[in-house]
């Protein structure tokens, strides 16, 4: 059974490696999470993010939520927001997506483009 | 929504853009009086009776109420589909309840759906709101306070990936348990 001691034991760890995360050099992964997302299943996506991401250890990565992007027929969207200011939204995603955007924009830095907004308008 | 959990997923949204700095989510599975509970209770800004109304109708509910749109009656049609009841009470300035209670054995009643996954998500994507979650199925009960788990963290993110997988299995666990 997971424990609160073991949580305790985990963060000592951490702390020798990473200190505290620095946001500054932090990449957000933001998930669509209105009613609009969420029916369209941006919670399997989001799940495949966070499962990949810590799979990958990729501790500079936060995943987070947000409400209506505005354009809901194109749910599930998940925009990546880089340290340089960029911005990057990918539409109709699925978990396999999801998967393909962590390795191939997050670790390699390579732009999907075939999954970005751009492309289907 | 295939899922309860995924109109769960909405309703906390409301109350996180409500400016909720405490949630609370209730989940009881009273399987002997074949009822259903799923309570949400923030201390974000409320609304007036006014705004309660409309938020119920999805007719009425314009763009300036941009926090709530199709949530709520989605959620409401989900509980009277089953014989149950949806019902808000909110205060300004002190928060809102959202009660939704649910035949358990009716045919139309969605199934609860991942809450593990549900908690984690929602959790890890708020840090700055505090959770208090409980789940009873019959007389076995789950509990997540996430201040205390902060408290453990001592401001470590529960974004670090060590952090964030206890977390998940922490909730997997307790809710394989119940």
């Amino acid at each position: 059974m997971k424990s609160l001691a073991e949580l305790a034991a985990i963060r000592a760890k951490t702390i020798n490696d990473v200190t505290m995360r620095k946001d500054d050099h932090a990449v957000r992964v933001v998930v669509g999470m209105a009613t609009c997302g969420i029916a369209a299943g941006a919670r399997p996506v989001m799940a495949a993010f966070v499962e990949e991401i810590a799979k990958r250890g990729l501790e500079h990565v936060t995943v987070t939520q947000t409400g209506c992007i505005g354009v809901c027929r194109l749910e599930p969207i998940v925009e990546i927001h880089t340290p340089d200011g960029e911005k990057v939204t990918y539409i109709k995603m699925t978990p396999e997506k999801a998967q393909k955007v962590v390795s191939e924009h997050l670790v390699n830095g390579k732009v999907i483009t075939e999954y970005t907004i751009g492309a289907a308008e | 929504m295939k899922e309860l959990s995924l109109h769960i997923i909405d309703i906390l949204q409301n109350s996180i853009t409500a400016g909720a700095t405490l949630i609370g989510l209730e989940v009881l599975e009273n399987i002997s009086d074949d009822l259903l509970t799923i309570r949400i209770t923030d201390n974000g800004c409320g609304m007036d009776e006014d705004l309660v109304r409309r938020v119920i109708d999805p007719y009425t509910t314009g763009r300036t109420t941009r926090k709530v749109g199709l949530g709520i009656p989605l959620f409401k049609l989900a509980a009277e589909n089953t014989g149950g009841t949806l019902t808000i009470e909110s205060q300004v300035g002190k928060g809102t309840v959202v009660t939704a209670s649910f035949g358990y054995s009716h045919i139309d009643r969605q199934p609860l759906g991942d809450m593990a996954e549900t908690m984690h998500q929602t959790v890890t994507a708020h840090e700055e709101i505090d959770f208090l979650y409980t789940h009873t199925r019959n007389e076995k009960t789950f509990f997540m306070d996430t201040r205390e788990i902060k408290k453990v963290l001592d401001g470590v993110s529960l974004q670090i990936p060590e952090v964030s997988m206890w977390l998940l299995e922490f909730l997997r666990e307790g809710e394989a348990d119940l």
